[in-house]
């Protein structure tokens, strides 16, 4: 193996045992030691499945078909049973993406940390094993505290289970450490504390890195190169300050581009349609049917690796032809809209106090919705913005003080409503597989509220709400589970709309969505309230703030902290937890990973 | 409400496998014999032919029994009372048990916790003991093994029915439905009960199977059918005895009831492994679309 | 929130390093509360069946031929004439304080006949459990863990086999085949002289325990390898594997600790099924135990008799799943040291 390459993977194919379905076709990337590597795709992708193969590993119906993976030399591929036992958590080793899963409920986590250790180099005696556990701790930032050893998983904290889970990474010094997205789930404070503890980790640790992950911006500030799957084949690699400044593959382009930014640097834009399933891929390239540069030979032959530049290839038959520049559609402002503080506004919550079985959730909260703009509610979770969304929306009953509609006092639960109200607010789930009901048609989903207009309404109502969110009228006699997150989502939202409300209450609606899907559906929801629908949008993510709000309210603890203009608020925040926020989002350095080698 | 593919299928799915097959095959096989066999009999179940126990011979083709009388006419007269009664009592059973599951999962409070506990105090009594109880108290008959059957099957349907009621309560279509103020009773028919039928289905089928054996067993007892009606359950307890001379009207109603429970076992699993499959998807669900964005298999 | 403090994670609820006593012990208390309530429900519900009765306990124990003084007698001396509540009360009061009535078919105390077959019963129990439960936890967790292959998918078919098939065809079954025509190696009944203990006669025992057994090992077996399987395909024992940890250790280590919780509560629940099984097998083999009691009993519509073996019987149950409920909880970490 050539010198100073620490991993080599040549030509990995993974496809489904029972149907021979290829998942992740014909691979190939490398590492230097000492360097990280982003793995970059969205779900669908293969990129799990490319992590786990990294250890010579596939899941339950997979199949590991051919390749090989060489790390420090040795193929992974060609060992079998007992030899791959022995290099995993050793020569390699994987940080999993749910730190509260991958430890074993029952057992303590010094023990789960040592058996790591121990399995391994079964000659170490007790004093050299506890000198390596406090090391390892030390390492993830956990210095001093030996006494985390003797916990159940259960009584950590999120960002405490990661560290020790990066920790059982570490202890025996591998050649490379997989990392699979370990920072989705825990929230944005802890995620960029972890995040600090791995590039420290990346800096001082004589190891190869390769890190999986959706968030293109979190790879920026982590990543030397990069390297972005679709549909189970790689579609442009290279340095990372290259690849996320000047991508050459159409479908990076549009990943970049679909990235939410809190500076606004340019509008938020998606890529129409969505990823094929592994059975469903067309032949030719699979990116082809959703690409606007596509042209015939995209759609019959698979595109070749094409070299940019240096180390930089991309899987694409107009690389370097046709460039698509990331500033197509920036700055374009959005339509004229209203002004704040007009003379009445649509949603007006006053002194909100809500509890949650006794325990007090919210307190004092006070917020103003005009008729036309978009009210953003930000906060991590346990800050009280979806019970604050809920009670406004009549799904939570516990709750006191005054919310007035248009001027009348809205009723605290929705049989204590009147039709009228029930009508004008409306409410859109955060998991789109949940609001569904799975045993129903869409036609059936979408009739449902029709039972509830007042009579003479609209011509063919469902035909008319399907149009207002892009669906075909083809979905109607679908079921749920035949359609992607982002379609049910927009099945949501147009259930919503055929009541014709007047404001719409989003609550994370598009947490469980991939970036380029979420673009498209924030692109709708800004076109929905630019046809004068006023909405409630409650996030974590302050960088979706600019693409549909006007303006801001941050929540903190159950109180509002901050609130005003969008604008205002994102540039000069006033309270320490907007700082904060802001500070810890993960930001797309399109000037690329501060100058490493 | 016009059937949907997807749950009708689960049947046919079920049958599709081999093991639904087989089940199925068997289930049939005795079937036919219980409710066919009447119609086949050569001699009179009930006469007095001969000597008891006789083996096999001239006309005789599974010999006497213990009184004289055929053995092979008995047979095939005496399945036809277990299965009628067996299906009418788990329908019954499910039924009760189905709606009292269901309506205090979805109401929840002191309906709930009443109808709860009065279900486990029934429960904290095993099965046959229950039925015994009856029995002491009003004497064998049909009409009694069928009301024990109920009243053992309602109590854990209605445990299965809440649990996954629970379940579906939780999801966010029905707080949808809710939150437009939908009756109650609409939201559990429509949202609600569509969502609980496929665990509903499969506690049927294994229910039918129990309701089967317990029959049988308190035939067997001698609780249930009263004499001189022929049944498998009582033939096997009467003609113990005899084993030694002739152990055919023993020997053939046990396998009778043995092929008969495998049977509907059999499909019954086919059942429950269809019905796996429809919220999750078939096994290869592996590589499909998955539920959160950022996350592949 | 400490948003601004340095790489430590946030504040935690205290850590209990150890389980909390008072946790375990007030599981306990308010199963035991819930018990009794069901026992009590329970004995109303017994009584109250026999207030249903037509025809009473003094026709009963009389017979036709009795005289209406002599009935009469009777009644007085068993209080029919009270109202039905004060009836129960004064059945439940003398239950409790040990004296649970005369049967009415031998006029002998109730206790009398039923402790020693109680004992009979038990004996059977213990020995089924002690066969069974070791059995069918390892076949289960040898299937799970080479799941569908030759070994899981032959006797995950003969469990389900052999849990659809009633008991008594299992009886007669395991009778035909070594008791009778094909191998004539046991005894058929299990009879014992009125007096002796059942170890005097070893052979006897072995039949009702093998139906028994049988009867029992199907469902402890799937519900261990339902478990096992769980826990195996459980993301972490995935991460166990992917650190390179050996399969014995994956195993015995990681999944069966996790599994075998569950798996407790289930085998409390059979075993409290398998008392209704008791009453069948030993109905078939003519064992003196409690379940052979409660058939004649109901033959003879000997109430007292019924009444107290049913309540009996019921309190078993109730024990054995607060017993498996709390094992369950001592192997549960989680919910200990909250």
């Amino acid at each position: 193996m050539p010198d100073g390459l620490a991993v080599q993977v040549t030509d990995l194919v993974v496809e489904i045992s029972a149907t021979g379905t290829p998942v992740v076709s014909g691979v190939s990337l490398q590492l230097a030691v000492g360097q990280v590597l982003g793995l970059v795709g969205e779900s669908g992708c293969g990129k799990t499945t490319l992590a786990l193969a990294l250890l010579g590993y596939a899941r339950r119906g997979l199949r590991i078909r051919s390749g090989s993976v060489a790390i420090g030399g040795t193929d992974l591929l060609s060992l079998r049973g007992h030899e791959l036992e022995r290099l995993r958590g050793r020569l390699v080793s994987y940080v999993p993406q749910d730190p509260a899963s991958a430890l074993n409920p029952g057992r303590r986590v010094g023990i789960q940390l040592r058996e790591t250790l121990t399995v391994h180099h079964s000659g170490l005696s007790a004093p050299e094993v506890r000198a390596r556990l406090l090391g390892a701790l030390a390492d993830v930032g956990l210095a001093r505290q030996e006494s985390l050893l003797r916990r159940f998983p259960h009584q950590l904290s999120g960002g405490q289970q990661q560290r020790i889970a990066i920790a059982m990474a570490l202890v025996n010094r591998p050649a490379l450490i997989v990392m699979d997205e370990p920072t989705t789930g825990l929230d944005v404070t802890t995620q960029a504390h972890v995040l600090d503890t791995i590039r420290e980790i990346c800096r001082t640790q004589n190891a190869a890195v390769v890190y999986v992950s959706h968030d293109l911006a979190v790879v920026s500030s982590l990543a030397n190169n990069v390297a972005v799957m679709y549909a189970g084949r790689m579609a442009e690699s290279g340095p990372s300050a290259v690849v996320l400044r000047r991508p050459s593959h159409p479908y990076v382009t549009g990943l970049i581009r679909a990235v939410p930014d809190a500076a606004a640097r340019h509008r938020l834009t998606g890529i129409p349609g969505q990823a094929p399933e592994p059975a469903a891929r067309p032949s030719g390239c699979a990116f082809a049917p959703r690409c606007s540069l596509a042209i015939d030979i995209c759609r019959t032959v698979d595109p070749p690796p094409v070299a940019v530049a240096d180390g930089h290839l991309s899987w694409c038959h107009r690389a370097g032809q046709a460039r698509v520049t990331s500033q197509d559609e920036a700055d374009a402002a959005s339509a004229a809209q209203p002004e704040a503080d007009g003379p009445e506004p649509l949603l007006l919550v006053s002194n909100l106090n809500a509890w949650y079985g006794g325990t007090p959730v919210l307190a004092g909260v006070s917020i103003r919705i005009e008729r036309g703009r978009c009210l953003a509610v930000v906060g991590e979770s346990g800050s009280g913005k979806t019970t604050l969304a809920r009670a406004i929306a009549g799904l939570h009953r516990e709750h006191d003080g005054t919310v007035m509609l248009d001027g009348q006092p809205l009723g605290r639960s929705a049989p204590q409503r009147t039709d009228r109200q029930r009508r004008a607010v409306q409410y859109i789930f955060q998991n789109p597989y949940g609001s569904l009901n799975p045993r129903r048609t869409i036609r059936r989903i979408l009739e449902q509220p029709l039972r509830h207009l007042p009579p003479g309404g609209q011509r063919d109502p469902l035909t008319r709400a399907l149009d207002r969110v892009s669906l075909p009228a083809t979905v109607l006699d679908r079921y749920p589970h035949q359609l992607s997150g982002g379609q049910r989502q927009r099945v949501a939202i147009a259930r919503a709309l055929i009541l014709e409300p007047e404001l719409l209450i989003c609550d994370e609606v598009t947490s469980a969505l991939d970036v380029s899907v979420q673009a498209v559906i924030m692109r709708l929801l800004d076109d929905l309230r630019q046809q004068g629908l006023s909405m409630l949008f409650v996030t974590h993510n302050l960088g979706l703030v600019p693409s549909i709000a006007q303006d801001v309210v941050v929540m903190a603890s159950g109180q509002v902290v901050e609130s005003g203009q969008a604008p205002a608020v994102l540039a000069r925040p006033s309270s320490p937890e907007t700082a904060a926020l802001l500070a810890a989002l993960p930001r797309l350095e399109a000037e690329g990973a501060a100058g490493r080698p | 409400m016009k059937w949907r593919p997807s749950r009708s299928s689960a049947w046919f799915r079920a049958a599709r496998t081999t093991r639904g097959r087989v089940g199925l095959l068997l289930v049939g096989l005795v079937a036919a014999i219980a409710l066919l066999g009447p119609l086949l009999t050569p001699d009179s179940p009930t006469a007095l032919l001969g000597v008891p126990f006789a083996r096999p011979g001239s006309g005789h083709l599974l010999g006497l029994e213990y009184v004289g009388r055929d053995t092979l006419a008995r047979v095939l007269d005496g399945g036809i009372r277990i299965l009628p009664l067996a299906a009418i009592a788990t329908a019954a059973g499910v039924g009760l048990g189905a709606f009292f599951g269901i309506s205090a999962g979805y109401r929840g409070g002191a309906y709930d916790e009443i109808v709860m506990r009065t279900l486990d105090v029934l429960l904290a009594v095993p099965q046959i003991i229950l039925a015994l109880l009856l029995v002491s108290l009003a004497g064998a008959s049909p009409l009694l093994v069928g009301t024990a059957v109920v009243l053992i099957h309602a109590p854990q349907v209605a445990r299965v029915a809440r649990a996954a009621t629970l379940r579906a309560a939780r999801e966010d279509f029905v707080k949808y439905s809710q939150a437009l103020s939908d009756p109650p009773l609409r939201i559990m028919l429509t949202d609600v009960l569509p969502n609980v039928s496929g665990p509903l289905l499969v506690e049927s089928a294994l229910r039918l199977t129990y309701s089967i054996g317990i029959i049988a067993s308190l035939n067997f007892l001698g609780l249930g059918t009263r004499p001189p009606f022929p049944d498998w359950g009582a033939m096997i307890n009467e003609n113990r005895i005899g084993i030694g001379q002739n152990p055919w009207p023993v020997v053939v109603p046990v396998a009778l009831v043995a092929v008969l429970t495998i049977g509907a076992s059999l499909y019954a699993d086919a059942l429950s492994r269809a019905t796996a499959g429809i919220e999750l998807g078939a096994e290869g669900v592996l590589v499909a679309p998955v539920d959160e964005g950022g996350r592949d298999a | 929130m400490d948003s601004v403090s340095p790489a430590v994670g946030q504040a935690l609820p205290r850590p209990a390093a150890h389980r909390r006593p008072g946790q375990v012990a007030r599981l306990v208390i308010r199963r035991v509360v819930l018990g009794v309530l069901t026992l009590f429900l329970l004995s109303l519900l017994v009584f109250a069946a026999t207030q249903v009765l037509p025809g009473d306990a003094a026709q009963a124990v009389l017979g036709r031929t009795a005289t209406p003084a002599a009935l009469h007698a009777l009644r007085l001396q068993l209080h029919l004439y009270r109202p039905a509540a004060v009836q129960y009360w004064l059945w439940i009061s003398s239950l409790l304080r040990g004296h649970p009535g005369l049967s009415l078919a031998t006029q002998q105390p109730v206790w009398n006949l039923v402790s020693s077959r109680l004992v009979n019963s038990a004996v059977l129990l213990a020995l089924v459990s002690a066969c069974a439960i070791p059995l069918s936890l390892l076949a289960g967790v040898v299937a799970a863990v080479r799941r569908d292959r030759a070994f899981d998918n032959v006797s995950s078919l003969l469990a389900l086999a052999v849990a659809a098939v009633p008991e008594f065809v299992v009886a007669i079954a395991l009778i035909l085949l070594l008791a009778s025509a094909v191998f004539h190696l046991l005894p058929p009944v299990s009879l014992v002289p009125p007096g002796t203990s059942v170890w005097n006669r070893p052979a006897i025992l072995v039949l009702p325990v093998l139906t028994l057994t049988l009867a029992v090992f199907p469902y402890i077996f799937r519900m261990i390898r339902t478990t096992m399987i769980e826990a195996m395909e459980s993301e972490y024992v995935e991460m166990a594997l992917l650190k390179g940890m050996p399969l014995r250790r994956r195993v015995l280590a990681h999944a069966l600790p996790n599994a075998l919780p569950p798996a407790v509560q289930a085998v409390g629940l059979t075993l409290a099924y398998l008392a209704g099984g008791v009453v069948v097998v030993e109905y078939v083999f003519g064992y003196p135990g409690i379940g052979q009691g409660l058939v004649n009993a109901v033959n003879a519509r000997d109430l007292p008799t019924i009444q107290l073996t049913v309540l009996l019987f019921a309190g078993f149950y109730v024990l054995v799943n607060i017993t498996a409920d709390v094992i369950s909880l001592l192997l549960t970490p989680r919910l200990r040291a909250r």
